[in-house]
């Protein structure tokens, strides 16, 4: 069952095209993680699927309703954080909470309190004495205390101090546990890498790459580190490896695309192993990899479409 | 030791220079220009001594006196005196809130956001940071008192003369003076700009209540106002300088008590407890309408003060109109030709539009507050929950539309209230909220084309404004100035009909209507469409 589906969303300001036809697709119950550098368009596609902007083209559905005209229906049943929380100065964190959830249209005052507890905020403090990171609290202790089937989570841990990033990725395994769907965008690739079930890559306003982890780390490179009796001097020559290093005499390392790992495996092994460290591609790896080469993105799709 | 916590100050004096040099000259020039402007006014209305006199007669009366101050200079109502009585005070108010504004702004305000803490990282002084705030401010309200003074005294008006004018200003910035220094105590009493704020604004108000307590009553009373004080100097009249050097010597005991608080407590934290607030939302506030009077409660309350307060000002002059407007050329070219309606029943009518115009005003802010919340990413608070963008832009539009009524409500109220005290024939209740209430479909086109923008154009919602500013002028002054009536047609204010004045127009006040639910059907149309900026 798909909880939130996106064909071809293209979303332009004047002639800046901030959305060039976005797929995507969370499925009931999966954690669906959103990367991609500031400005790439995480929060446009944010917003549209909101409903607070509307899509210049393309189709935006979530619970299988169109996000713009249907948004106060699918809203009963959503949970948003924003990554930059504005709060009224004059309301305290407390009054803010409770207006959130009446208009959610949720009352549970234990879930609330005992969120409130966990995060450790103040809720009889005024919103103008929060810093970043309060108000931060204020809108996931709303989130998480009402009942919604569906997170959408735009960087909401960006002012978070480590203790309490554990505690919102508890919330979001317990959301998970209980069977509802989130959206995260982030920055924090070991976050999304610990949370998410799958991943979508955007960079300047299209998804360059979506899967699981696993299939994204198939269209990446594996770090070796191999030492061999015998010294091996043809490696340069082999397909798909990069960033050769030799170490000593007989240490080398370097990187192999993962479809080459086979054939370079059963080459070295001829020259007698002594040694074999192979550490699998991070998101980080694969992130700075798409972002660090210029021109075209790479075709995506690999096993992203499920 | 004591000298160490200065060090510095100087840099800051221009670094606090620099933060100001557009804010501090806008305060300093407006104010200038607002009191020679009045006082040429004064002599261009008031040119001879019957006319003077005329409306020195409009003045004696305990509601002038509780607003403007002790009448001291009526038996010989000169520009000067006139000035002293009817300007010293308000301007003294407007010079009060200019140094508590920028007090704050320099010492709470940025040791909230944090700068404070930076300034004191670098080898910089305790009490640079307030000390050169004060010395600004200071040195600001001596060079106001200059200005006023030296330009009062160049405008060369009989009874205004040189050191009387400087008295003038100077008592204006002794007003000054001890503002900032209340201002810098509470700043180092309160923990937040807020609370700095809201007390040296009580402290303001209550010295103006005291002072009208004291005026009306009991004289001495009025000595414990520092408002009374700036009074007691009599300008124009008696000419006293002791009041100003008194306002000086509380200012430097108050400045040496904020600086010593200053030294002795740490950085964001107060005297005052600060009480902790609310953990749970009342049930009121738990909607979208709920939030929205919330937030406006403190202006809500404040308009309608002011609007009961406009509405007496006038009422309380209604009494001794006739024997004014008889006297006075200029005032009755302003009301037009008289036909067979008395004076005061004219002058009713363009207070009436008047009144209605300035409820505007605060009918437009609770409309143009939602632009505000956009732009500051409030709305998506909404939009992402279970609330329609029509029931957003309706809470707005509902606060408008209802305090619109209840600010002309309440203007009507006032000046009911006090021409009921000074008539000897007074006007029925009914009448006034006739002649008040007929204006509502003028205000509420206003509102819709404040919608219109919010909804189809946010960018411009900027131009309501200056259609109230248009109105304004034609309406008001467009009889004095004579301009053709086509001018006055373009404005919803210039269809109303002048109740008492004029025959009651149901078709004029229903097409008004029309128009403003078209206005408003088409800005809610066009929010609903449209993109939201957060």
């Amino acid at each position: 069952m798909t909880v939130i589906r996106a064909r071809g969303l293209t979303k332009r300001f004047g002639k800046f095209a901030a959305l060039r036809g976005v797929d995507l697709e969370v499925k009931h119950g999966e954690i669906y993680g959103f990367i991609g550098p500031n400005g790439a368009g995480k929060s446009t596609a944010i917003r549209v699927l909101l409903g607070i902007i509307k899509a210049t083209s393309g189709e935006a559905e979530i619970f299988g309703r169109d996000a713009w005209k249907d948004a106060v229906e699918i809203h009963k049943r959503l949970a948003y954080v924003p990554g930059d929380v504005n709060l009224w100065p004059n309301l305290t964190g407390g009054e803010v909470i409770d207006l959130f959830m009446k208009l959610q249209g949720g009352k549970n005052k234990s879930r609330r309190d005992e969120l409130i507890q966990k995060f450790n905020l103040d809720p009889s403090k005024k919103c103008r004495t929060y810093s970043k990171g309060n108000r931060q609290k204020v809108a996931l202790v709303a989130a998480f205390a009402s009942d919604a089937d569906l997170y959408i989570l735009d960087e909401p841990t960006s002012g978070l101090d480590p203790l309490m990033e554990k505690v919102f990725q508890q919330c979001v395994l317990d959301a998970k546990a209980e069977g509802k769907s989130v959206l995260l965008s982030s920055h924090i690739l070991s976050e999304v890498e610990r949370l998410c079930d799958r991943v979508g890559i955007i960079r300047q306003g299209e998804i360059i790459e979506s899967g699981t982890l696993n299939e994204l780390r198939h269209l990446t490179r594996t770090h070796l580190l191999i030492e061999t009796k015998e010294p091996i001097t043809d490696l340069e020559s082999f397909k798909g490896v990069y960033e050769l290093e030799r170490k000593e005499d007989q240490t080398i390392s370097f990187q192999i695309d993962s479809e080459e790992l086979d054939g370079i495996i059963k080459h070295v092994s001829q020259y007698g192993l002594l040694k074999l460290e192979s550490s699998p591609p991070t998101l980080e790896d694969l992130f700075m990899r798409h972002y660090e080469e210029t021109g075209k993105p790479q075709a995506s799709g690999a096993g992203g479409e499920a | 030791m004591w000298k160490q916590q200065f060090t510095k100050t100087g840099k800051m004096i221009l670094f606090i220079l620099r933060r100001d040099r557009i804010r501090l000259p806008v305060w300093l020039i407006s104010l200038t220009f607002l009191t020679l402007i009045t006082a040429i006014a004064f002599a261009d209305l008031y040119s001879s001594d019957q006319e003077r006199m005329a409306i020195a007669e409009t003045m004696r009366n305990p509601a002038m006196t509780a607003m403007v101050g002790p009448g001291y200079g009526l038996d010989d109502y000169t520009i000067g005196a006139m000035m002293a009585h009817q300007m010293l005070l308000f301007t003294a108010i407007v010079v009060g809130i200019m140094s508590i504004l920028l007090v704050t702004r320099h010492t709470r305000g940025d040791e909230e956001e944090g700068r404070i803490e930076l300034i004191r990282s670098l080898p910089v002084g305790r009490l640079a940071n307030l000390a050169a705030t004060l010395i600004v401010l200071f040195s600001a309200n001596v060079v106001l008192a200059l200005l006023i003074g030296l330009g009062l005294f160049s405008l060369d008006i009989e009874s205004m003369g040189l050191s009387y004018s400087l008295l003038f200003g100077a008592a204006l910035g002794a007003a000054g003076f001890f503002f900032a220094a209340v201002t810098a105590l509470f700043a180092q009493l309160s923990e937040n700009s807020r609370g700095a704020i809201g007390y040296s604004f009580a402290v303001l108000g209550l010295a103006y209540i005291i002072r009208a307590i004291g005026d009306v009553s009991n004289e001495t009373l009025s000595w414990f106002s520092p408002l009374g004080w700036i009074l007691g100097t009599e300008v124009y009249v008696n000419n006293y300088w002791w009041p100003v050097w008194l306002t000086v010597g509380f200012t430097l005991l108050i400045t040496a008590i904020a600086l010593y608080l200053n030294t002795i407590r740490d950085l964001e934290s107060g005297f005052l407890p600060s009480r902790p607030g609310k953990k749970q939302a009342t049930p009121l506030l738990l909607s979208p309408f709920g939030l929205v009077l919330r937030l406006q409660r403190t202006s809500i309350i404040s308009w309608g003060v002011g609007m009961f307060l406009i509405g007496a000002s006038y009422g309380s002059v209604l009494g001794d109109l006739e024997s004014f407007f008889a006297s006075n050329e200029v005032m009755s070219q302003m009301l037009g030709e008289a036909g067979d309606v008395s004076l005061t029943e004219q002058f009713l009518t363009m207070i009436m539009a008047v009144m209605a115009m300035i409820c505007t005003v605060p009918a437009l802010l609770f409309m143009l507050k939602l632009k505000g919340e956009e732009k500051k990413n409030r709305t998506e608070h909404f939009i992402s929950r279970s609330v329609s963008k029509w029931t957003l832009i309706g809470s707005y539009f509902t606060t408008s539309i209802v305090f619109g009524f209840v600010m002309l409500f309440l203007a009507v109220t006032g000046l009911w209230s006090a021409s009921f005290s000074t008539m000897d024939e007074p006007i029925s209740f009914l009448s006034l909220f006739n002649g008040g209430m007929v204006y509502l479909p003028a205000i509420w086109v206003m509102i819709g084309a404040a919608v219109l923008f919010t909804g189809l154009i946010p960018q411009l919602t900027g131009l309501s404004w200056l259609y109230l500013g248009y109105s304004f002028f034609v309406v008001y002054l467009g009889g004095l100035m004579q301009f053709p009536e086509w001018l006055g047609k373009l404005s919803p204010f210039g269809h109303i009909p002048q109740i008492p004045v004029e025959e009651f127009n149901l078709l004029n006040l229903a097409l008004l209507t029309l128009i403003a639910l078209l206005l408003t059907a088409a800005g809610f149309a066009g929010f609903k469409k449209r993109d939201l900026t957060g």
